[in-house]
């Protein structure tokens, strides 16, 4: 790693007047930290929310479940509210990374980094949520611009992220063999407003699948969208998967998060 | 430099870092807490799992700041006067090592598995072992292992 | 009468409690006062001159305390990296070895060539100088692909190798090969890729080397698997320093499967430095490093045929391979797809002639040598996925295709028609209990079950033959090995009783420390707890050869045998003498000596003592109890067995889930059966990552490594595996004195070819290694 300098500061104005251009917030630093050490990445100084008291927690109402930025993939995983409200939310969640990363990583620096195998944009935009800031609200599908690229302003931080509570939801992921990361995820809600269908994973960031939306609307069911190509070209190619085989794998993992929707 | 407090294995240290020294720096280099081992440079192999305030983490892709305050426990504090963690005993009498570098933080990694799963069953602890990897045993003896000490750890 | 923690007891390994507890100590564990820190420029390119090297900017950064390049260590008389086995071509050519500088001297030739080492007194100092390094590279075009490097036009990477070629060899009577062919009722043909895989013992490769100017002794730590194979090679073809003057020592090696075997540019570079500054040099590499630097395995293209009659019995069986060496050659690697591949394609079958050819060329590649199995994994996949293919033309069963075609076990010593003569085996046996294990009966019913549920279940078999303690000296040295192949062992008596056990095998995870000691507890009735085992050190060793081969028991344990033989011949004159009776009337069993026909008896603690303390004592007897032995085997061991995989598999997905795994292996004669177990199962995995995860892929236009950290390549984990069934039969090995025959690589021989030919046996059309989930959807979808 490159040298840096280091801050904690306590709350978020505090945090958001420190940072200059070439800083970095520091949230759970399970990504930031290996980008650093492999010196892919510089920062003058590392800005570590960590001490920000405000940025944890999780509080679940009937309509809506909120996540604070700082809280960690293990306890939205773990906490009975989330099971109960969203439980393809907590499912989600306790599938990101491995369990020492789930130990550290949160929401907010998974959805600020916009990894495009990353678990938790498919949630996000599969059920509508709202990205809040420390200057605004942001649509989940309005924040997530493109690879590695989200709505966020330099000085602008996400605080919280709100999720409507849907009738029912499920997630799927087929994970790359090797490093974890979601190589097609498939994140399926049936809500109010309708159904939404987010696939993360298999482009160069988390889109919805609006083919798929439609069938499930008039049929929700796993043989309703098994059926429903997606076109290959603008997916991702990669050594671990063709752009085919990714199509392929929306079309499973759509079916399979219909079927363990609840 | 930055100080740096913690309390390691039950002892308070401290040490002035450069802010960009891994907890994994501080603990190997200057705790000399050599049990810790580091096995690659993207956060996968898990060698280097220590417990921070009880839960398992890489202590490659943590800074020795973010722990300042915290309690961490490495695989040399695992023992308690003398006698052998259930978790590591286990590992001896179901040879769940072979060359022995993955296993501090697999161990590591284990207590905290059956911490949080009291009574894991086989597919569990593969799952759950994700986040270490071993080269040696093909993890058959090593799913053992976590197994019988699961029993014995009373779950 | 059995002997507690003797042979054959499923002892609980001695070096645990370190290992468990966090006071293992591993190479980078290790610290000296005054160290520095060392860092290797390398090269970014896969292929491209070096026009100039300008350090200024990097030597004046904080903290250097000084950079070296290729030109310093040419210039300070050091010599090249050596290839320590020297194979003949089809025209009596030697192959070609291009000269092999520890860092570049005027090109890179692969990504991660060495091209400056910085040293500072902190490791961020030496990188953040390292960037400081300005090297004017003129880029050339790579060439990766060992069929593209053998072609003609590729780009010529050594001129001392035109064509890229090593050497083009051949095994085996041709003609008569060629007749049999001509007269065969089916001949059945397969081509085949095995996939080049990377070693990744878990702990990355180190080294920390020291000088003492007023002795002038160097002490390099390094992760070897052979110190003094190391020491040699420094010493006699680098000339970094005599080998009176050399001291190795591999400290606990957090494994090897091979790639900790050889001598490397960073060990040689880091040794050499540690001198030039007259400072403690530590250079430790990270994972990306380890990818770029270790020797990779396998990466063989082969086609093979086999003619056979009309009853289905082989006639011949012919095999045409390319190896790829990587961009040099390292230092078992041209044995590897030879003497190591070639003659073990006779597998377990009697099949009247054969014939190998073998084309080895270099690459812009990482070095390819040795990987757990090392060219016997290779021949194992040729001739298995050959005789299931061979079956599937034929219309049988692969089993019953291999019962008719075994060697019988009657039939030993069995010469094959590639200069093996194996010694003892029974191959059906083994077959046929491994069928048994997995109800290979029942497997239609099960397929059935599969087929309804919407899965497609396949089962394969492996009968895999191995030769390991590579052997005898005089043997291998005919054929082209630059060493000779024995063992060497002391065993040392303390006055008080407790013995201390010398022995130059190397152990990076085998337990040697545990086997070797029970073979001491049982030979000589010492507890296990007073018995010390020492190795990896060239000051307290008397000598090595190393572990890999899986060498160690039946090489390694064999000469603490002869020494133990030898101590027991000196304690019976002691015991003879201090009991009054003639030597000739002296009996022996597990360290007990006693009168023939009397009730008197004396212990060996007692005669140690006795001889260490010798006021009573033959006066013709040398006083002390330590003997010293070398053992050189008289033949290779042979393990062979049969493992059975059977999978299902997702045709939606294309993930193939290992239902079941059955393994019969005879090992010969087994002192720890739950470190062969363990064996087993680590082999068994590295062969199932092999097949279904692992392979190293390089971007063909560029050069660059893709695979090149977890992230891509693809290690197994505790789930992407089974729980194994493995069981041993045994037929003693007749050629050394444990009856012992190795256990280190047979999964990993077997594990490959059982698995593939589950798949393909699923699939019903054949399939490459590594069987990824999108290569199997493919294949089920299309025609």
């Amino acid at each position: 790693m490159y040298s840096f300098d280091y801050e904690r500061p306590s709350g978020v104005n505090e945090a958001v007047s420190a940072i200059r251009e070439d800083d970095k917030f520091l949230a759970g630093g399970q990504t930031l930290l290996p980008t650093l050490k492999l010196r892919l990445a510089q920062a003058d100084k590392l800005i570590d929310l960590s001490g920000i008291a405000e940025l944890k927690g999780i509080s679940v109402s009937e309509s809506e479940v909120s996540i604070g930025a700082m809280t960690r993939h293990v306890d939205v995983a773990n906490s009975a509210d989330v099971k109960s409200a969203i439980p393809a939310l907590a499912y989600l969640a306790s599938h990101i990374g491995d369990a020492q990363v789930r130990n550290r990583g949160t929401i907010g620096g998974s959805i600020s980094n916009n990894d495009p195998a990353a678990d938790y944009p498919a949630a996000l935009v599969g059920l509508g949520a709202t990205v809040h800031t420390n200057k605004r609200s942001i649509s989940a599908e309005d924040f997530f611009v493109d690879l590695f690229e989200t709505a966020l302003e330099e000085d602008e931080l996400v605080t919280k992220v709100t999720f409507p509570v849907p009738e029912k939801a499920g997630y799927a992921k087929f994970p790359n063999p090797a490093s974890r990361f979601a190589l097609t995820g498939v994140f399926v809600a049936q809500t109010a407003q309708g159904v939404r269908v987010a696939v993360t994973g298999a482009g160069p960031c988390v889109f919805r699948q609006t083919d798929m939306e439609a069938a499930l609307s008039s049929n929700f069911s796993a043989d309703a969208v098994s059926g429903i190509k997606t076109e290959a070209s603008g997916l991702s190619a990669d050594i671990h998967a063709s752009a085919d085989y990714r199509a392929n794998l929306i079309s499973v993992m759509a079916a399979r998060a219909v079927q363990a929707a609840s | 430099m930055t100080t740096v407090s913690m309390t390691v294995n039950g002892k308070q240290v401290s040490a002035e870092v450069a802010p960009n020294t891994l907890l994994v720096q501080f603990i190997r280099e200057n705790l000399r807490l050599t049990g810790t081992h580091v096995g690659c440079d993207t956060s996968q192999c898990g060698a280097c799992t220590v417990h921070v305030d009880g839960d398992s983490v890489k202590s490659c892709t943590m800074l020795a700041v973010q722990a300042d305050g915290a309690e961490v426990t490495t695989i040399e504090g695992l023992a308690q006067n003398g006698e052998l963690h259930p978790m590591q005993a286990a590992f001896k009498e179901n040879h769940g090592l072979q060359c022995g570098f993955c296993t501090p933080g697999m161990i590591m990694s284990a207590v905290d598995l059956v911490k949080r799963n009291p009574n894991p069953s086989e597919e569990t602890i593969r799952t759950e072992l994700e986040g270490n990897i071993c080269r040696c045993t093909g993890y058959h003896n090593i799913v053992k292992s976590v197994k019988s000490a699961s029993e014995n750890m009373g779950g | 009468m059995t002997v507690e923690n003797g042979i054959g007891a499923s002892v609980r390994r001695k070096e645990d409690q370190r290992f468990i507890t966090g006071n293992g100590h591993y190479l980078d564990d290790i610290n000296r006062v005054g160290q520095t820190y060392g860092y290797f420029l390398r090269s970014p390119h896969a292929f491209a001159k070096i026009n100039n090297i300008d350090l200024a900017a990097a030597k004046a950064a904080p903290g250097v305390v000084d950079i070296f390049t290729g030109a310093d260590m040419v210039a300070d008389g050091i010599g090249g990296l050596i290839c320590g086995w020297g194979i003949t071509s089809k025209d009596g050519s030697p192959h070609n070895a291009p000269p092999h500088n520890s860092m570049a001297v005027d090109a890179v030739r692969h990504v991660g060539d060495q091209v400056a080492f910085v040293i500072a007194e902190t490791l961020q100092q030496a990188k953040d100088a390292a960037e400081l390094i300005e090297v004017d590279y003129e880029v050339l075009t790579p060439v990766t692909n060992i069929s593209k490097a053998l072609a003609p036009g590729a780009p010529q990477i050594h001129e001392e190798a035109p064509g890229n070629l090593c050497y083009d060899w051949e095994l085996g009577d041709k003609a008569a090969v060629d007749a049999a062919f001509a007269n065969a009722a089916h001949i059945s043909k397969i081509d085949l890729i095995n996939n080049r895989l990377s070693p990744n013992p878990m702990e990355p490769r180190a080294a920390l080397g020291e000088y003492d100017a007023g002795s002038e002794e160097l002490t390099l730590h390094t992760t070897s698997q052979n110190p003094h194979v190391a020491r040699l090679i420094m010493s006699a073809f680098l000339g970094i320093a005599p080998e009176n003057k050399l001291r190795v020592i591999a400290p606990d090696v957090g494994g090897g499967f091979g790639s900790k075997i050889f001598v490397y540019a960073e060990e040689t570079t880091t040794i050499w430095a540690a001198r030039k500054i007259n400072r403690p040099v530590k250079w430790t590499a990270d994972r990306s490093e380890a990818f770029l630097t270790d020797a990779h395995g396998r990466d063989h293209v082969s086609h093979a045929e086999l003619a056979m009659d009309n009853d289905g019995k082989i006639l011949a069986f012919r095999v045409s391979t390319q190896a790829n060496m990587g961009a040099y050659l390292s230092t078992f690697a041209s044995a590897v797809p030879t003497y190591l591949y070639g003659t073990l394609l006779s597998g377990q079958y009697k099949i009247p002639s054969i014939y190998v050819e073998v084309k080895a060329g270099f690459t812009n590649t990482t070095a390819v040598d040795a990987y757990r199995g090392a060219g016997r994994p290779e021949a194992t996949y040729v001739v298995e996925r050959m005789m299931d293919t061979a079956a599937r033309d034929l219309g049988m069963d692969p089993t019953e295709f291999r019962l008719k075609n075994f060697i019988q076990p009657d039939a030993y010593p069995y010469e094959t028609p590639v200069i093996m003569t194996y010694d003892s085996g029974d191959y059906p046996l083994a077959m046929n209990m491994a069928k048994e294990m997995i109800d290979y009966n029942g497997f239609a019913a099960r397929k059935a079950q599969s087929e309804a549920n919407g899965k497609i279940r396949g089962i394969g078999t492996a009968a895999y033959i191995e030769a390991c303690g590579i052997a005898p000296s005089a043997a291998v040295g005919s054929l082209g090995a630059g060493v000779g192949l024995w063992e060497s062992a002391e065993v040392r008596f303390n006055p008080t009783g407790s013995v201390t056990v010398f022995t130059g095998s190397h152990s990076h995870g085998q337990g040697h420390e545990t086997t070797f000691a029970q073979i001491i507890a049982d030979k000589l009735g010492v507890p296990i707890e007073s018995v010390e085992v020492v190795h990896g050190d060239t000051s307290k060793v008397p000598f090595g050869m190393g572990t890999y081969g899986s060498r160690s028991l039946a090489v390694g344990g064999s000469a603490i045998v002869k020494a133990v033989d030898k101590i027991v011949e000196k304690s019976k004159k002691i015991a003879a003498h201090l009991m009054e009776a003639s030597v000739e009337d002296i009996e022996h069993e597990h360290g007990v000596f006693s009168v023939a026909g009397t009730d008197k008896q004396m212990t060996m603690g007692e005669i140690a003592f006795a001889a260490y303390v010798p006021h009573n004592y033959p006066a013709d007897l040398e006083p002390g109890m330590a003997e010293n032995a070398f053992y050189d085997p008289l033949n290779f061991t042979f393990p062979a067995g049969t493992h059975i995989a059977e999978v299902e598999i997702d045709p939606t997905t294309g993930v193939v889930d290992i239902v079941d795994w059955a393994a019969v292996d005879d090992f010969g004669n087994i002192i720890n059966p739950m470190i062969v177990e363990g064996q087993v199962h680590g082999g068994v995995a590295q062969g199932i990552g092999q097949a279904l995860l692992e392979g190293v892929v390089y971007d063909d236009e560029s050069g660059q490594l893709i695979t090149g950290s977890y992230m891509d390549y693809c290690m197994p984990r505790a789930d992407d595996l089974p729980n194994f069934r493995i069981t041993t039969t045994n037929t003693p090995c007749p050629s050394n004195p444990l009856g012992v025959k190795g256990c280190g690589e047979a999964g990993a021989i077997a594990a490959p070819a059982a698995l593939m030919n589950a798949i393909v046996n699923a699939l019903g059309k054949d399939i490459d290694m590594p069987a990824t989930p999108e290569k199997i959807w493919r294949a089920i979808n299309s025609n």
